[in-house]
């Protein structure tokens, strides 16, 4: 039996997705282990959280306020996590209803294989889009993030010169393809000031989670959207700008 | 708290979370609010983790290093430079500018 062109194109995107995903596991592993981490519990982290922001959002709180911080990290992580939940609405009619299937899906519900599913336009496309995207995501995430900690673990003190601007930067990575719009550059804005503020007075991790009221204030009250005539304006449910994948259809 | 508890129940949220996507019903996504709130939450906090990871040193601000790397940082991605060149351009950055003694 052979491959349909499209299923070929499809799982093309899917590779391309997967590795350009995989070069971040390289940095998360590496700031996993100096943030105290040990290589098995990172690598636990990409196995079972799998979620890239999430991970680094756990390790950059940890850096920075200990365990002292645990609590703030897991809050912090489960927010950054909850777009997840959104995009799993999206993609349950694409999974269908076998339970168990919802469940191996559920796991593989990030904004990568959300994306190259809602490109497809066949829901045949659709489906192999989601599930060959999820897991060369994870394959290369979780070998990767292996790489990166022995990395990590083999050179603490070369490395440790600049790491926490690599935190910092992958930060900026994460969020960059997210500003396109109004209403998200003034969120952050805020955020980035809040948080900033914050910073002498509350506990380490505690900054970045009162954050994001922002979010919640503009996100309640809608203020800043930019209505436009062309169809699916703001299709905030919909992941951003994903590495890999080329500009489609609706994003332009 | 241990660190393996921090991991695992950070793990275990986020599964919770993905998984109630699949039960929760299809209705829910047309409300707009919900998923406006969960793109300006993700937005937010990046943006928190940003500053804080740019700026504090425990609960100090220290100017150091670190701006310079994440100005950088900015103005590659801005830029389209791969994510993995860009985190290791930012990390040299720093690392060189403490190295030769010229900031912290």
């Amino acid at each position: 039996m052979s491959m349909s062109p499209e299923s070929r194109r499809v799982l093309r995107t899917a590779v391309a997705v997967g590795l350009a995903t995989a070069a971040y596991g390289i940095s998360f592993g590496a700031l996993s282990v100096a943030a105290g981490l040990s290589v098995a519990q990172t690598c636990v982290m990409s196995l079972f959280l799998f979620s890239g922001g999430s991970q680094f959002a756990v390790v950059g709180i940890l850096a920075s306020g200990g365990l002292a911080a645990g609590p703030a990290a897991i809050a912090s992580s489960t927010f950054l996590g909850l777009r997840n939940g959104i995009y799993g609405m999206r993609m349950a009619p694409i999974v269908g209803p076998n339970r168990w299937r919802r469940v191996a899906a559920a796991h593989l519900t990030i904004d990568e294989s959300t994306a190259v599913a809602l490109n497809q336009e066949a829901p045949r496309a659709q489906r192999l889009g989601f599930w060959a995207t999820g897991i060369a995501v994870y394959v290369g995430w979780n070998l990767t993030t292996l790489l990166g900690a022995l990395i990590g673990n083999a050179l603490p003190n070369v490395s440790s010169l600049g790491l926490d601007a690599v935190a910092a930067a992958a930060f900026v990575g994460l969020l960059w393809p997210r500003l396109k719009q109004l209403q998200a550059a003034v969120v952050a804005a805020a955020a980035a000031v809040i948080a900033t503020v914050l910073i002498p007075f509350a506990p380490p991790g505690v900054p970045v989670l009162v954050a994001s009221l922002a979010a919640v204030l503009v996100g309640l009250t809608n203020i800043l959207h930019r209505p436009s005539g062309i169809a699916q304006p703001d299709d905030s449910s919909a992941p951003g700008e994903i590495p890999g994948l080329p500009a489609d259809k609706d994003t332009q | 708290m241990s660190l393996w508890a921090v991991v695992l129940i950070a793990s275990g949220a986020s599964f919770v979370v993905k998984y109630s996507g699949y039960l929760i019903p299809q209705r829910v996504l047309e409300v707009p609010l919900v998923s406006r709130l969960a793109n300006l939450l993700t937005v937010a906090l990046l943006a928190g983790l940003v500053a804080v990871q740019t700026l504090a040193s425990g609960s100090a601000i220290q100017l150091d290093a670190r701006i310079p790397a994440v100005l950088v940082a900015i103005g590659l991605f801005a830029l389209r430079v791969p994510f993995i060149v860009v985190v290791l351009v930012a990390g040299i950055v720093a690392a060189l500018l403490r190295n030769f003694g010229v900031m912290s």
